[in-house]
Parts: C-alpha cells; sequence; structure tokens
C-alpha cells in the first residue's frame, strides 16, 4: 500500500492590492505553488487581526502566511504598517507559548511579483511540511 | 502594614464629605474576616466609620469602577487610589472612559497587599491576620498562632513593584514614591529560555485549569468594551467554556492581546484567578516585547501616550525578525 | 463497619482501582484537585478541592451528539460510549449533598440520561472533615460535616480510616475489600463525631441562620432595595457559578467543525449578559437583577420547589474565590436581618 504523501494545509491571507494581484500573475505566469495553499483575500492586510490566524490553525491549517503590499506601498497608506507590529507582536506571542514558529509568517508582495509570491508559497510550504501536522493549535472536534 | 493607617482615610473621606467637594466615597469594605474586603460606596462619616477599612487585603483597583460610578452622578465621587491603579486611571482617561470632573482622587502610599492564597498555603482555617514586629501573624483555628515573614506572602505583583509613584492624583497622603526597577520581566525570561517543547508543556498545564468564569478579563482595568467578543454570538468565538485546549490558548492570547500596548501590568487578573494561573506572564510578554522592539512604553504613565500598538514607524523589526529574547525563542 | 491502618491506604486504593475507576483528592500548585489514581499519587490533606464533585456527574462541558452532512442527508450520531464504573473518594458533606440538589433537576421526570447514566456508574466514598475551615457553613442548612451521606462513609483518624458502607453499591465496593480490611466497633468514629461537632460549633459562621429564607418567600426578598448595595460591585464574572457544587444552569450550542456539527452542552452562569438570551433579548438586563437571581434561586426559589430544600451547602467555595469578595453569606446576613416590613 502506497502510503499517501503528507502536504501541508497552508491558509495564505493576500491584501487585495498587492499580494492578491500577485498570486494572480503566478497563475497568469503559469508559475507553480502548492494546490494546498488556500487563499483568503483581505481588503488590506491590517484587516487580518489575530483571530483569524488562530481560527485558521483551529479549523485545520497547519501554517498561517499573511501577504501584504510592501511598508510604504499600503493602498491605504499605512495598513501595512500596523499588521507588522500586531503580527510581530503576535508570533512573538505563540512562540512564547511554545508554538512552532515556523508555521507563521508575513512576506510583502506587490503586484508585479508573481515570482517571489510563487517562490514564497514553495518555501513556506516545505518549512512546514518539515515541522508535520500542526499539533500545538489544533482543535481535535475539526479534525475529519 | 500599610504606612498609612485606616483612620487617616475615613477622616480625610469625612473631610471631603463634610465640605462637599464629593457625596460619595468609593472604598473597601470590610467582610467576615480580616481578609473579604468588598469595593463598597461610602455617603456618610458613619458609613465610613461602620465599614471602611484599609489593610494588606485592599488590593481591588477601583479605576474600573470609576466608569458606572461617574455615571450615575453629576457630583464628585472620591476614589482611593494605590500608586498601580494609578496607572489604570490615566489609562481609562487616554481612552476616555470617564470624565475626570467628576472624580476626586486620593493617592495612598501602599507596602504591597498580601495574597490571601499564600496565607492559606501555610495555614488552613484563618481566624485572624495581623502584623506584629514586622511579620504577618496568623491566628489558626487549629495550629495556634503562626509567624510568616511578608515577603513571601505578597503576590508577583507586589513583589515586583514596578512604581511606587502616583501619576495622577489630587491629593496625595504621605510622601511621593518613585517608580522603582523591579525583576518583573525575569520569570518571562525565564520562559523564554527555555525550549518551545518546555514552554508548550507549561503553558498546557497552567491554562488547562482555566474553568472560563471571566474573572480576568472583568477586572481587567483594560477591558472596558461594552460589549466583549467572547460574548457576542455573532462573532463566532463565543463560548461560555471552553470545550477543549485550543479555545483555552485562544481565550487567553486573545485576551492579552487585546489589551496589549494598554495594559499597566496591575496585576488584577492574576489575583482574582480562582485557578492561580499567571495570567500577568502573558500580558508582561507583550510589555517586555513592545519594550524591546518599539521602544520602552508604560500604559498609563501619561494620560494622551498613543499605545505603540496604534502606532508606527516605517523602519519597524519585520515579524520573521521579532524575536522575544532567548536563545531558544 | 470496616478500618484499615492509613499505612496501608495505597493497598485500599489498588483494590479499589482494580474493580472501578478511582478519583480522589491530590494536591497540585493551584490547590487540591480530583484527579484519576494511579499508583504513587497521595490522598491531599486539603480540605476541600478547588473545583467541586459535580464534575464528575454534570462535566463542564459534554458533547451530546454529532451531526454529519453529506449533501442534502444529515446523518445524528449517538456519541455516548459505555460509561465505566467509578468510585470518588474523599467527597465532603457538603458536596455529597449537592448531588442531591443535582438529582432532584436532572432526575426528575423527564430524566437527563447523560446525568443519569453516570451518576448510576459513580459510587461516592464520602470523608468526614476533621478541620473545617473559617469559610465553612454547611451547617446552616442542616448539613452534618461529621457525618456525611454517601455510598460509603470514611471517617480518617490518626491511625486508620474507618468505612462504612450505606448503600448497596457501598456494599458491593465494600465487598472487594473484604480482605484488606477489618471488622471495627464505633468508638473512634464516635470520639471523632463529637471533636467535629464542638469544631463546627466554633467556626465563625456557626451561627449563620438561613431561617429567614426558603420556601415562598419570594415576595418578601424579591424588591428589598438591599440588592442595588449587595450587587454594586459585583464584576458579572462566572467564578462563583463555577466553584459552585450546586450550580446547575448550562447552554447546549452548536459547533460548526467545518465538516458538521458538534451540539455541546456547557455550564453556563446566571451572572453572564448572555444567560438564558432568548429572541425577545436578555430577560435580566442588569448586574443587580442577575446577581438577585443567582441568591434568590439558591435560597428562595430551589426551596419553593423542592420541599424546602436550599440548594446551598455551604462548602465556602465562592466565599474563598469570588475575586471581589461578595457572596452568600454577606447576601444572607444583610438580607436575613432586615426588619419585616
Amino acid at each position: 500500500m502506497q502510503v499517501k504523501e503528507y502536504k501541508p494545509l497552508i491558509v495564505a491571507f493576500c491584501c487585495n492590492w498587492c499580494s492578491y494581484a500577485g498570486a494572480d500573475l503566478a497563475g497568469n505566469n503559469r508559475l507553480n505553488y502548492p494546490a494546498e495553499v488556500k487563499i483568503i483575500r483581505v481588503p488590506c492586510s491590517c484587516r487580518v487581526n489575530p483571530m483569524f490566524i488562530l481560527r485558521a490553525f483551529q479549523r485545520g491549517a497547519d501554517g498561517v502566511i499573511l501577504c501584504g503590499c510592501h511598508p510604504g506601498d499600503c493602498h491605504y497608506t499605512s495598513g501595512n504598517y500596523y499588521t507588522r507590529r500586531r503580527m510581530a507582536l503576535l508570533f512573538s506571542m505563540l512562540d512564547y507559548l511554545g508554538i512552532e514558529r515556523e508555521r507563521t509568517r508575513v512576506e510583502w508582495v506587490s503586484a508585479a511579483e508573481g515570482a517571489k509570491f510563487a517562490a514564497t508559497m514553495n518555501d513556506f510550504a516545505e518549512k512546514v511540511a518539515s515541522l508535520g501536522e500542526n499539533k500545538r493549535l489544533e482543535d481535535l472536534r475539526c479534525k475529519k | 502594614m500599610q504606612e498609612i493607617n485606616c483612620e487617616v482615610l475615613v477622616s480625610k473621606a469625612a473631610e471631603l464629605l463634610e465640605k462637599g467637594t464629593v457625596d460619595r466615597v468609593l472604598g473597601w469594605k470590610a467582610g467576615e474576616f480580616d481578609y473579604d474586603i468588598t469595593p463598597a460606596v461610602f455617603h456618610s462619616e458613619q458609613e465610613l466609620k461602620d465599614g471602611f477599612v484599609w489593610n494588606d487585603f485592599c488590593g481591588a483597583n477601583f479605576s474600573k469602577y470609576l466608569i458606572k460610578e461617574t455615571g450615575k452622578s453629576e457630583n464628585k465621587v472620591l476614589v482611593f487610589l494605590k500608586p498601580c491603579d494609578t496607572y489604570s486611571f490615566n489609562q481609562l482617561l487616554t481612552e476616555h472612559r470617564f470624565d475626570r470632573e467628576k472624580v476626586y482622587a486620593v493617592g495612598v502610599p501602599c507596602s504591597g497587599m498580601l495574597d490571601i492564597g499564600k496565607v492559606k498555603q501555610s495555614a488552613e482555617g484563618i481566624a485572624a491576620v495581623r502584623e506584629e514586629g514586622g511579620e504577618v501573624v496568623v491566628d489558626t483555628l487549629y495550629d495556634g498562632s503562626i509567624s510568616l515573614k511578608r515577603e513571601a506572602l505578597l503576590p508577583d505583583r507586589c513583589a515586583n513593584c514596578k512604581s511606587k509613584k502616583h501619576v495622577a492624583y489630587d491629593e496625595l497622603l504621605g510622601e511621593e514614591g518613585e517608580a522603582v526597577s523591579s525583576a518583573r520581566f525575569d520569570e518571562v525570561e525565564k520562559l523564554e529560555r527555555m525550549t518551545p517543547d518546555e514552554r508548550f508543556a507549561f503553558w498546557q498545564g497552567e491554562l488547562s485549569r482555566c474553568i472560563r468564569c471571566n474573572a480576568c478579563r472583568d477586572v481587567c482595568p483594560a477591558c472596558t468594551c461594552e460589549k466583549c467578543v467572547f460574548d457576542n454570538p455573532n462573532s463566532g468565538v463565543e463560548n461560555k467554556a471552553a470545550a477543549n485546549s485550543f479555545e483555552e490558548k485562544m481565550f487567553h492570547v486573545i485576551r492579552a492581546f487585546h489589551v496589549a500596548g494598554r495594559c499597566t501590568d496591575c496585576g488584577e487578573c492574576s489575583r482574582v484567578c480562582p485557578q492561580h494561573i499567571p495570567l500577568h506572564l502573558l500580558n508582561r510578554k507583550f510589555i517586555k516585547d513592545i519594550d524591546s522592539f518599539y521602544g520602552e512604553y508604560q500604559a498609563g504613565a501619561e494620560v494622551g501616550s498613543r499605545a505603540p500598538i496604534v502606532d508606527y514607524k516605517t523602519d519597524d523589526l519585520e515579524p520573521g525578525e521579532a524575536v522575544g529574547g532567548g536563545e531558544n525563542a | 463497619m470496616r478500618k484499615i491502618s492509613l499505612s496501608k491506604l495505597d493497598a485500599l486504593f489498588a483494590e479499589i482501582a482494580a474493580a472501578y475507576a478511582l478519583y480522589l483528592p491530590v494536591d497540585t500548585k493551584a490547590g487540591a484537585k480530583f484527579e484519576r489514581w494511579e499508583a504513587g499519587k497521595t490522598l491531599s490533606d486539603a480540605l476541600n478541592t478547588v473545583r467541586s464533585a459535580k464534575d464528575f456527574f454534570f462535566p463542564q462541558t459534554e458533547n451530546l451528539m454529532d451531526f454529519k452532512m453529506e449533501g442534502k442527508n444529515i446523518e445524528v450520531i449517538d456519541t455516548r460510549s459505555e460509561t465505566e464504573d467509578f468510585a470518588v473518594f474523599g467527597v465532603r458533606a457538603c458536596d455529597v449533598k449537592s448531588f442531591e440538589v443535582l438529582d432532584r433537576v436532572f432526575l426528575s421526570e423527564p430524566a437527563d440520561t447523560y446525568y443519569q447514566n453516570r451518576r448510576e456508574h459513580g459510587v461516592i466514598l464520602s470523608l468526614a472533615c476533621t478541620k473545617p475551615v473559617e469559610t465553612c457553613f454547611c451547617g446552616t442548612f442542616g448539613i452534618d460535616a461529621a457525618s456525611p451521606e454517601g455510598d460509603v462513609v470514611c471517617h480518617k483518624t490518626e491511625d486508620a480510616l474507618y468505612l462504612d458502607a450505606k448503600t448497596e453499591k457501598g456494599q458491593k465496593l465494600m465487598a472487594e475489600l473484604e480482605n484488606i480490611t477489618e471488622e471495627a466497633d464505633a468508638a473512634a468514629v464516635d470520639a471523632q463525631k463529637e471533636l467535629i461537632h464542638e469544631r463546627m460549633a466554633k467556626l465563625p459562621l456557626a451561627n449563620l441562620s438561613a431561617d429567614a429564607f426558603g420556601d415562598g418567600k419570594t415576595s418578601e426578598f424579591f424588591d428589598a432595595p438591599e440588592w442595588s448595595e449587595l450587587s454594586q460591585s459585583c464584576l458579572g464574572c462566572g467564578t462563583c457559578t463555577f466553584v459552585c457544587p450546586t450550580c446547575q444552569c448550562y447552554d447546549i450550542k452548536d459547533f460548526n467543525t467545518g465538516h458538521g456539527v458538534k451540539r455541546f452542552r456547557c455550564w453556563d452562569s446566571c451572572m453572564y449578559s448572555e444567560f438564558t438570551k432568548m429572541s425577545a433579548g436578555q430577560p435580566r438586563l442588569t448586574q443587580m437583577e442577575r446577581f438577585r437571581q443567582r441568591f434568590m434561586h439558591k435560597l428562595v426559589y430551589y426551596p419553593t420547589n423542592n420541599d424546602g430544600l436550599f440548594s446551598c451547602v455551604g462548602c465556602g467555595r465562592c466565599v474563598a474565590k469570588c475575586p471581589i469578595q461578595m457572596n452568600i453569606v454577606k447576601v444572607m446576613k444583610k438580607l436575613g436581618g432586615r426588619k419585616h416590613d
């Protein structure tokens, strides 16, 4: 019997103006990134509050990545600056609780960076895969 | 033992009532035992003489009560504030949660409050608690009188007091204190030095005791939302009882996050926890990270300061670089 | 009555654990707690556990059933499995009495089968309190800390543990212990009971009386002006209700797992703003009303519906744990001592 290869489930929150367009460009250019990356479009990276990240893990994500415009390029001028502070604090807190640091990431991807989007997702999925399933922030009720 | 005795507070309150400066007093009311003290409103000198108390068990921070109390009347209310309470007082003013004009604040020096939980660990069946020659003497029901070192009975927030300074008051009883250097981040650093596995085990053990009574949230002077997200059936995260360890973690991370940058480290959360979960270690992690990532910041030190979490610099560090200390972090 | 030397306590626990899942109070850094016994765990000396023993029959959360959706079909899954026989050692008189309070709620028709199932499988080994503390007031409600109820009543003296089976379930358990226990007379137990009674009489709350409350006193207390003062500093947290051995309110909720629904029951608290929310909103809008509800329920409503039985057992947990130290003792003293109009 062939053992099914473990593919981590990745939730990627992408800002509407840069990163989502970046993902689009990656698609148009036929660049590969794992099908297990589930993109959730948000109006701005700062729309993502800490609960979104935790809830993604609850519902079965093995890694959560948040992508937004490069600092200075936010469509709303300063949204991603707030994101940067919030996520720095949140990720540090999750680390403090003993949750693997590599399961969370913030990456700035512009609309022109289709290649960076694909490369980021490939790299992130690989890192998360090496950690294995998310056990420390799982909700057993959501397991199939 | 507190530096200023109870009679001084009572006569100050009576004087202010008499002069008409205030028409009621927010203070601590004696209970059945020496340690079960309830926040209460006093309206007359007689009520004060009958029930007002100021001793080593007056831990309750009255700042949050001012939101409700100032809404009751146009007249001023007298409130007694310990140094740590004044930080919460300022923070609430910063957030426009009550009208400063309706409060007459009297600062009271504090020598640290005792943790009744620690007293009970050493003495079961408490008839009385008093102070004699610098030691705390507990009269017990079955084991006679037990002398205990005062320092050993202090809760963490008092043992590692950050400030003896009153940052807000209309009048101060006693001498002005100073912000003091404390070892309050030592425990956080100890945790940071652990391996992730050890940290996970530590928090799993602590948080698994949570009974979701919400006392930590309800007592917190920074938690003043009209409707808490955890009480809102439409939020998708409302839960009256944590069903599993995920929900325990989510509640406590989000609770601490919601007050990050606004938490003054008053320590009320840990004081009220019926399960003795060291909740202040979550809040202090945020405070320590904010200090090291964005520069020292003490919430409530002054009215009107901008909390670091609603501020930014263009060259802030990236979340990937934000490592909160310790070689294993 | 049987007895066993305290030095053989481990052997006794091992013997019980061979036939039942055995739980007993053990010390943790946050106070005593009921834990499953295994070799090496020792009985706590603490007077009582931080959480009450009601958890055994009425846990904080429990899964009631699952729904699985496939296309347009909904499958209902009963998630219950066979409950194992379990024994709880070291339950105090107050907590044992709380089971009667809970039974009247959960076992009256239609019986709550989840509760009933656990109740049927559980054997209670109660333990008399030799050192009641200042927060104890079980005597106020006619409970005798020296003679608890229970399937097997135990008394721990200086050197021995005395066990006395009181029910059929208790006799069945004692039969398992025939070989390691020996026949004993009641002299030592009687002496201990006398000592406990002396101690109970000297407790600071020994004179607290519930006489003013009870069956049919609703109109007397409902509009009492004292409620607003008593409740003014209440934080609205659920500590008192969650540490209480008799609080039995719960909510039933659905959790969406993403691929189905888990219907679960969890404790609820009348102190919470969302308690018993209905389509028209909450029936009790202010903290004063919520606060009043809790104490009226314990002291008036419950006795009115249950032959005068109070639904407070005087365990003192709320007295010890309330963040603002407002509790049923203060409420009773304030209201019970009021002048009648």
